[in-house]
């Protein structure tokens, strides 16, 4: 019972706050939003006992990902009324395209396969159940190796990244760091006598 | 259902238990460090209102609530109060998890080690949300470097984890614990086998919380006063309320995750919630102590400092203790 109105209400908050994502006119509260729907679905992730993969979600995506993109969107003075202008052309191609995707999926996740009498719904586990190290176990043993090209991807991807924007010309002054720790106070301070006054 | 509104009674019960203890310290934080700092520097500090100054949180929260809440023109008036909230939720939140004694926590998950990272993590968004949503400069500025501190610095803070939990075995902060205990009482303790991610864990800790020596999101010399120039009243005061709660939430988990929580230092003095507050309260005291001895850092540096000098060092030790958990080295991995 009480998990059904969480449920529902993690549910609402996703539909909400995606659609809020591609309606609301500042870029910033859009990003705002989908932080938003990655939350909710992360509570709909823990209803299920996947508590890694909730913590997760919230921790890379919420926690980091959206911040860098928040980031990103707030530097940016996107004026999304000029985006807009020559919206209303494209709406045949999209309503195709919507269409198109529709078909697609609900075939795969349609009743057929995803409805109520097919899914059996999650087996309530004992309280010493640990979903961190249940994954741990299957993705170290029965799946180690698409997890090994998985990152060995996402580090391709990364150095991919670094050389494509790492451009070697110097326009920005830098300080050298290991010259400044070497710095003695004998290379900056010099210390000089100075007579005093001769005392009347 | 008698039964259900028992069970969330029991529970209220508890939250009101940690938060308004909680919510005391936080207020005598405030006095301490004016105190703490006053006498480092040969001032008496605040010792007016009251016996030697005691009543001075209370008549500074008491100012705060009296005075005129400001929402300047131009601002995101719904985020400009959101932000706040948002500073302050998580850092009360991640409390449900910490362990006090042996049986006393609030909620004895698996992961709460993932869950208090996840949950420190979300307090960036207070930051950013308050300098975007004042729309000026000085807070947006404010907001940008504390962003990229706080996301730099939960690198080195994740890796410093994951040493503590390859040594324990766990992710519940009890087990944590458990793991820690041993006949040789302090040096069984997790900081020892993880020196230098002790070390690292708590100055990203004091980088999280944006306190000195890493306090460039207020840059008081330079941006006035960071992310929360535009506040004022008590919305401010809940800026300041959370930046606190964070210090006393970091100084409790270095406090758990390596120095043993509740356990005694030395085998024949019994354990209790009484170390917990000790430890607690030793690393409360380091946070002041650092804002009183060292200048500011400069903003490169701290990139630096978090990306080249601490993550290099935290991968490396988090290879070398699991290499110590393989071969078992005694005394803290013998079992």
């Amino acid at each position: 019972m009480f998990e059904q109105v969480l449920f529902y209400v993690f549910s609402g908050l996703v539909l909400f706050a995606a659609a809020m994502v591609i309606t609301v006119k500042n870029p910033v509260h859009a990003a705002l939003c989908l932080v938003l729907a990655f939350f909710s679905s992360s509570g709909l992730w823990l209803l299920l006992e996947a508590e890694f993969l909730a913590i997760a979600l919230v921790l890379v995506y919420v926690g980091a990902v959206m911040v860098l993109f928040l980031f990103v969107v707030m530097m940016l003075d996107i004026n999304i009324a000029e985006l807009r202008e020559g919206f209303a052309g494209y709406v045949p191609v999209a309503v195709l395209v919507a269409a198109a995707m529709l078909v697609l999926l609900s075939t795969i996740v349609g009743h057929v396969n995803f409805g109520v009498d097919s899914i059996q719904g999650v087996a309530a586990h004992a309280s010493d159940y640990s979903n961190t190290k249940a994954l741990g176990m299957s993705m170290y043993t029965d799946f180690i190796w698409p997890f090994e090209i998985a990152s060995v991807i996402l580090l391709v991807a990364i150095v991919a990244a670094i050389t494509l924007t790492l451009r070697k010309s110097r326009q920005t002054k830098s300080a050298n760091p290991s010259n400044q720790v070497a710095v003695k106070s004998g290379d900056r301070v010099r210390l000089v006598k100075v007579p005093s006054e001769p005392q009347e | 259902m008698p039964e259900g509104i028992l069970t969330i009674t029991i529970i209220v019960i508890k939250i009101l238990a940690i938060m308004l203890p909680l919510m005391a310290a936080v207020a005598y934080t405030t006095l301490v460090e004016r105190k703490v700092i006053g006498y480092m520097q040969l001032r008496i500090g605040p010792n007016r209102v009251g016996l030697k100054g005691l009543l001075q949180p209370i008549a500074d929260a008491l100012k705060l609530m009296c005075k005129e809440f400001i929402i300047p023109t131009g601002s995101s008036r719904f985020l400009f109060l959101l932000a706040p909230v948002l500073a302050l939720g998580p850092a009360l939140a991640a409390w449900a998890v910490i362990p006090f004694g042996s049986e006393m926590v609030l909620a004895d998950i698996n992961a709460g080690l993932l869950y208090v990272l996840a949950l420190t993590s979300l307090g960036v968004y207070g930051i950013i949300i308050a300098g975007w949503a004042s729309n000026s400069k000085y807070a947006f500025l404010g907001a940008m470097r504390s962003a990229a501190q706080i996301v730099s610095y939960e690198i080195a803070m994740g890796f410093s984890l994951v040493g503590v939990l390859v040594a324990a075995g766990s992710l519940n902060l009890g087990d944590i614990i458990e793991a820690q205990r041993g006949s040789l009482g302090i040096l069984n303790w997790f900081w020892l086998p993880l020196l230098p991610l002790f070390f690292i864990y708590f100055i990203s800790g004091v980088a999280e919380t944006n306190r000195a020596p890493f306090d460039v999101s207020e840059g008081e010399s330079e941006i006035v006063a960071g992310f929360h120039v535009e506040y004022a009243g008590m919305a401010f005061a809940l800026f300041f309320l959370a930046e606190y709660a964070n210090m006393i939430l970091i100084s409790a988990l270095t406090a758990v995750l390596f120095m043993g929580g509740w356990l005694s230092p030395v085998s024949w003095v019994p354990d209790g919630i009484h170390w917990f507050f000790a430890k607690t309260g030793f690393f409360l005291f380091l946070f002041l102590w650092f804002r009183a001895t060292f200048p500011r850092y400069r903003y490169d540096q701290i990139m630096r400092l978090g990306w080249k000098i601490f993550l290099p060092i935290t991968i490396v030790w988090v290879m070398v203790v699991a290499a110590m958990v393989v071969w078992k080295i005694p005394p803290w991995f013998s079992s």
